[in-house]
């Protein structure tokens, strides 16, 4: 048997030459078309992008369509819209989803359990089911077609509760021990002693947080109702459904949502895997 | 040694259970509620008994639109519950360059189902790439009219889902992996089993329960799709809207002048239900994982 021959930590030159062709593969199957789109996106009005064999990348290369899209509609403004929501849900998940985390993991008090389970019944809801009756709260404040309505209902989401809850509840008791027994008080065992050892799942938070409400579609789309206020994506749509006629400002449009999330994502990647593995349980 | 004060927990947990109430548990309730009036967008709200439900009866894009979701969710569940473990394993060895594969593999998981959908649908254009490529081939004459027949759209936001799914699951797959015992498959590979062998019989069922939960995953999600298929047929849900799912519906209901809450909570409803099989089954599995 190769493997035998080869042990079975050292991977034969065969396999590893196997494994990097296939890696490839589903390389190219994966991020061809962003850079599909990206080509497109820098592609001036003279060329044909309609040919039977479209060329990969763009014969003269122009930013053109990217202030051809702030032309049509007001993508930087939507832009900001999103950052202003996301800014919101981040804020409110760190905040929230900490210390509600803390107090469940590290503090007894009575209702904790019946608490608990609350917030993991709700985990299995999927929130479709009340998006129309979500919509019917938000308005009901006021806060229709604003951008406090499309942040507030995710500014604490129960699976980031949960989630500290369980990167609090891994401190070691001991720890937390002595601190009481010195009298720290309930926030300076959290400032001490909590939060530098939750850091991991804190930035888990910030970037998950970030990334949804960022690529969040739908109920932005059931909040917003006049133009200027639109997010990134619905925008994108509204840019879509008007102007379908040139990919290219589509493609443009499609790069101004895409690339920073991509961005981030590259820089902090190691953080995601992190994240999915936890999170895995809210699908 | 200080005792903490009985009120400090609660106003730890506060905003959190306030949240908990105010934008999970009531619009829990006020969806069945509302699910018996006639709500609309602007006024409305009085109790109808259940003459939403009589109109679910009767409703034919409901009927295609859970023709759509069955069709979804066995399409997508083979796919997405086989293909990200194939990919876990590929990615599993630590060889020079990994974790830029990895993180490649899954950046479709990070861009917004939006931009993914508007990509695609350049793509599969009459006029985009992948009709283009078929005919300067010669496998096809005319182009495949992949965003305007109603299955070929279908087929289309599938492909899109499973493809932006890939990485995600392949993630879960590969901390899975982690806890599959080496010394079985050296032993396995001693005995002379080859790897397609070793994979049926050592790792699968190493992975059993991830498989499980990625499979209720996989379909519950199925059933909740919507981004895809909005942006891929415009917004109009295809030809004839025959390409609906069950949340486009509510969406649909959800605004403008056919506006109808009362109704939209009612298909809700028809969510909750499609939705609670699997979902149950993941609390049990949760349940016995913990």
């Amino acid at each position: 048997m190769r493997a035998r021959r080869g042990g079975f930590n050292t991977i034969s030159t065969r396999e590893k030459a196997v494994r990097y062709a296939l890696l490839l593969v589903v390389l190219a199957l994966t991020i061809s078309p962003f850079l599909w789109q990206l080509s497109t996106s820098l592609k001036s009005l003279d060329e044909n992008i309609y040919t039977a064999t479209p060329s990969f990348l763009p014969e003269h290369p122009t930013l053109d369509n990217y202030a051809g899209v702030a032309d049509t509609i007001p993508v930087w403004s939507y832009a900001l819209n999103s950052l202003t929501v996301a800014a919101i849900v981040v804020a409110g998940n760190l905040i929230g989803a900490t210390l509600a985390g803390f107090a469940l993991a590290k503090l007894r008090f009575r209702g904790a359990k019946l608490l608990f389970g609350l917030f993991l019944a709700t985990l299995v809801l999927p929130g479709e089911v009340t998006i129309i009756s979500q919509y019917v709260t938000v308005r009901g404040l006021g806060l229709a077609d604003t951008l406090l309505g499309v942040a507030l209902p995710g500014a604490i989401a129960m699976l980031n509760v949960l989630l500290m809850y369980t990167a609090f509840q891994a401190i070691p008791k001991e720890m937390d021990e002595a601190a009481v027994i010195d009298g720290a008080t309930v926030w300076q065992r959290l400032r001490h002693i909590g939060l530098p050892n939750v850091r991991g799942m804190l930035s888990v938070v910030t970037i998950f947080s970030f990334i949804g409400a960022w690529d969040d579609f739908l109920w932005p789309l059931i909040v917003l109702n006049d133009p200027d206020n639109y997010t990134l994506t619905v925008g994108l749509q509204y840019l879509n459904g008007t102007f379908a006629n040139n990919p290219r400002l589509i493609a443009a449009g499609t790069m101004i949502s895409f690339l920073p999330i991509v961005i981030l994502f590259a820089t902090l990647q190691r953080f995601f895997f992190r994240g999915v593995a936890e999170g895995a349980i809210k699908g | 040694m200080t005792r903490q004060r009985w009120f400090t927990p609660w106003l730890l947990v506060a905003p959190a259970a306030v949240w908990l109430m105010v934008f999970s548990v009531w619009p829990s309730i006020n969806t069945v509620i509302l699910s018996f009036t006639n709500a609309k967008p602007l006024g409305g709200g009085w109790f109808t008994g259940l003459d939403n439900y009589d109109r679910l009866l009767n409703d034919s894009q409901l009927v295609d639109a859970l023709i759509n979701s069955i069709v979804y969710m066995m399409i997508c569940l083979p796919l997405l519950t086989l293909l990200p473990l194939l990919m876990a394993i590929l990615v599993e060895k630590k060889l020079p360059g990994i974790t830029f594969f990895r993180t490649a593999f899954y950046t479709p998981v990070v861009a917004s189902a939006v931009v993914v959908a508007l990509i695609w649908g350049w793509l599969l254009d009459d006029r985009g790439m992948i009709n283009g490529f078929a005919q300067w081939l010669g496998v096809i004459g005319e182009p495949l009219p992949f965003l305007t027949d109603r299955w070929l759209l279908l087929l289309s936001a599938i492909s899109l889902t499973v493809w932006k799914g890939l990485g995600y699951y392949m993630i879960i797959y590969l901390s899975a992996l982690g806890n599959v015992r080496r010394e079985l498959h050296e032993a396995a590979a001693v005995d002379g089993a080859g790897p397609v062998r070793r994979f049926w019989s050592i790792t699968v069922p190493g992975v059993r329960n991830t498989m499980l939960l990625i499979s209720v995953l996989v379909s519950v999600s199925a059933l909740r799709v919507f981004s895809e298929l909005y942006v891929l047929s415009n917004g109009t849900g295809g030809p004839g809207g025959r390409d609906m799912s069950v949340v486009m519906l509510i969406q649909l209901y959800s605004r403008g002048l056919t506006g109808h809450l009362g109704y939209a909570s009612a298909l809700s409803i028809v969510l909750l239900v499609i939705t609670i099989g699997p979902m149950l089954l993941l609390l049990r599995l949760n349940r016995r994982g913990a």
